[in-house]
């Protein structure tokens, strides 16, 4: 329950929306988990409620069939994924807005942020505004992150201004690094008139090249070229100057390093306006697992490491140098996966498999609480946004994730929403599972059905 | 004894038994070839694949040959003349030919782990004929064939392998299985051209080819390809020479009975001179008459192997 909801005297409204009764509730701004119920009109919370009375009044007042009996459950404001692409315009056949929310929803998310790297690269207005009517019916919010530069070439800026004006919340060349510095220092000087971030895929191309793994012992017995991990480094110590230099906002994007966990932590440590995600993979994949048998779903960008990097990350959520937790979900189709390694196209999907991880990796192996693990997934990256989204305040969006928290289930990729099946999960046993979606008050997925 | 695997795909994890076993059968294999009549019957009705998607000579006509004398129907593909250049995938490719019937198929292609990619789409038998930087087992073996022919055994031989082992797939088979076999192997070569932590594969790591020298029975020598000097991983073909060239003023170094081999093609002048090449101590054309021989072994064990055939042996 939170400090305000309890003190904010609301109207009592005619009737409610929703109300769900029995759950443990997560604030994750209080960091605080207590059997509750949370109240629903108009799409919106009306308060977290623990007195018995009031809650019997309030169901009293609402449809037999919008009291979700959450008893059991964790119900935690909406997740929110910073970082996910749908492929619409230009690869319908891999995700779609709506099946990329269907998915996101499926995965336990109310808020996803899509990345520019479509084709065309969503970096004009008209290509927002589509995006985002595509996204109207959805099952899940979406949130446009516009290109930093024409075309994502890493050339010119791109009309951030107009992109700003036509919603997205902030801007990244995501895919790829701004490799000039020249230019990237202009885009966060332009950017901060807008007080947005930039989100940036930090990997130095010429450290990179052409290479397809992490570059290690593993790499080197398979003879594949690698992309170091001190490519990454490079790229974040480079932006954490640039940041401090302009005032800009740097967001670092699927940190997977050592050396850029440390360079992070340094840079907060000194007061630089820097923010980092980390994706599933990294925190519980190796690349000696990419072994003779070349599995192309293992490949992405920055690749998945060694057992020190995905330590450093852990380490990295632990102690608060990772603000938040993303999945960098990236469909790929079949056909496009099933080639040569060195010929497949990085990235995995990871909308339906986040949640089930986290759990399983982090919170099970106590590294962090569920609290924690909520923040990352909700408050904190609603806060790199400036979105008012991610908490259980009066008069918010109604976005609710129900959680079974303990519930095993194994990863089938055949039963996934998204279009795409490119993961290196399936088969997996995990614990924790969404049971329930609900946005604006609306139950907008529920498990099993 | 049959080899654990229906294919072969590299050397790395193969037991010391198998590796045995091929050179044990190569050895009759090369006295086929010292007949007047250099053919027998043993793959009649088999149809192998050569499956070129990277330019090559003496490993393809080394294959070809080596089916034509097992008595094999052999059909060539290469990359350049093929609907590759339509925009066809790899599993397309071949399935499509397999459904014309094949039985075995060799591989050479530039990306590696495309040999393992094919046994996923393929009934066929896949013999790695080299996949990127990762692998080329029938190289290493027809090495070890020949190294073992001088010396009788090959543990306990000293083997040191020069020039650009980052990116050799010759080098990382003959380390894998001269180690299966016991003997020590080192290498030597340019730090930028030598693998990420080198030293883990289990081999003696060299910068200095006049210390890597020292004691060596078998020094095989990687032909070094002139575009890592466009991609900057070393600055001239002459600084090169003068670091890693093999010439006679560094032969004293090696052991009495010493050999220079090398898997060609052969860039002289640059990473060996000729009076060494063809020197009495060079086995450089018996790697290229053995290779015939143990390519045939590994085409008479592996044909006919079903995903099967271990199971019913285990069951009897």
């Amino acid at each position: 329950m939170t400090a305000k909801a309890v003190k904010t005297k609301v109207s009592q409204p005619e009737s409610y929306d929703l109300v769900v009764t029995g759950g443990d509730v997560i604030d994750p701004i209080l960091g605080t988990i207590q059997n509750a119920a949370i109240l629903i009109a108009d799409g919106k919370f009306v308060s977290v409620e623990t007195d018995k009375k009031k809650i019997n009044a309030a169901i009293k007042k609402t449809d037999k069939a919008n009291v979700i009996d959450a008893s059991g459950k964790l119900v935690t404001p909406g997740l929110i994924d910073l970082h996910v692409h749908l492929r619409e315009p230009g690869r319908e056949d891999e995700e779609t807005v709506m099946s990329g929310a269907a998915a996101a929803a499926a995965g336990g998310f109310t808020t996803i942020c899509c990345m520019p790297n479509t084709s065309p690269a969503i970096d004009d207005q008209e290509t927002v505004r589509f995006v985002l009517s595509e996204a109207a019916l959805a099952d899940c919010r979406v949130l446009v992150v516009g290109a930093a530069t024409k075309r994502r070439a890493g050339e010119e800026l791109a009309d951030i201004g107009d992109l700003v004006k036509a919603g997205v919340v902030a801007v990244s060349d995501d895919g790829d690094y701004i490799q000039n510095p020249d230019l990237m220092r202009r885009v966060l000087e332009y950017s901060r008139m807008f007080d947005i971030p930039i989100m940036q895929h930090a990997e130095d191309k010429y450290l990179v090249g052409d290479g397809v793994m992490n570059e290690s012992f593993a790499s080197a017995k398979l003879g594949v070229r690698g992309r170091p991990a001190v490519a990454e480094e490079i790229a974040v110590l480079r932006d954490i100057k640039l940041a401090s230099f302009t005032g800009g906002k740097v967001h670092i994007q699927h940190v997977s390093g050592v050396g850029s966990v440390e360079a992070i932590r340094r840079a907060k440590a000194e007061g630089v306006n820097i923010t980092a995600e980390a994706c599933p993979h990294h925190f519980t994949l190796t690349d000696d697992l990419i072994d003779k048998e070349f599995d192309t779903n293992l490949r992405v960008n920055p690749p998945i490491r060694t057992q020190a990097d995905v330590d450093a990350v852990i380490a990295g959520i632990v102690d608060g140098t990772i603000d938040c937790i993303a999945t960098d979900h990236a469909p790929h189709s079949a056909e496009e996966k099933e080639v040569e390694f060195d010929q497949a196209p990085p990235g995995m999907v990871g909308l339906e498999t986040v949640l089930g991880l986290v759990k399983t990796y982090l919170i099970d192996k106590g590294f962090i609480t569920w609290q924690e693990a909520i923040s990352k997934m909700t408050v904190n990256p609603a806060r790199i946004i400036k979105q008012d989204l991610g908490d259980l305040q009066t008069g918010r969006s109604a976005d609710l994730t129900i959680i079974d928290p303990d519930r095993e289930w194994t990863v089938d990729p055949s039963k996934f929403k998204s279009l795409s099946r490119n993961t290196p999960f399936g088969g997996w046993k995990l614990s924790g599972r969404v049971e329930m979606t609900i946005l604006k008050g609306k139950v907008r997925y529920s498990e099993g059905e | 004894m049959p080899l654990a695997s229906r294919h072969l795909l590299g050397l790395e994890g193969v037991s010391q038994e198998d590796i045995t076993d091929i050179l044990d059968t190569a050895i009759s294999m090369r006295e086929i070839l010292e007949r007047p009549i250099k053919k027998v019957p043993s793959l009649r009705g088999v149809t192998v694949l050569n499956l070129f998607y990277e330019p090559s000579t003496r490993t393809r006509i080394s294959f070809e040959l080596a089916e034509k004398r097992l008595s094999a129907d052999t059909i060539n593909f290469s990359a350049s003349t093929s609907s590759v250049k339509k925009g066809e995938t790899l599993k397309d490719t071949v399935r499509n030919i397999e459904a014309m019937k094949m039985d075995m198929v060799v591989v050479r292609h530039k990306s590696a782990g495309a040999p393992y990619f094919l046994t996923q789409c393929l009934e066929s038998n896949i013999i790695n004929a080299g996949d990127g930087a990762h692998e080329h087992p029938t190289q290493a073996l027809l090495d070890m064939f020949t190294m073992r022919q001088k010396y009788g055994k090959l543990a306990g031989l000293r083997v040191l392998l020069v020039g650009d082992i980052k990116h050799s797939r010759v080098a990382r088979s003959n380390i894998w299985g001269l180690k299966a076999m016991g003997a020590s192997v080192a290498v030597c070569g340019p730090s930028t051209l030598l693998p990420y932590e080198a030293e883990r594969f289990g081999v003696d790591v060299y910068t200095k080819l006049d210390e890597a020298l020292e004691g060596v029975d078998v020094v095989n020598i990687l032909r070094i390809q002139l575009e890592r000097q466009q991609s900057g991983m070393f600055p001239s073909q002459r600084e090169y020479t003068n670091l890693f060239g093999l010439n006679h003023h560094r032969l004293k170094r090696l052991n009495d009975n010493f050999t220079i081999m090398h898997p060609g093609p052969m860039n002289r002048g640059v990473e060996i001179t000729t009076d060494i090449a063809d020197g009495p101590n060079s086995l450089i054309l018996e790697q290229v008459t053995n290779g015939q021989a143990v390519r045939m072994a590994i085409l008479y064990l592996l044909s006919g192997k079903k995903d099967s055939d271990k199971v019913e042996e285990v069951d009897a």
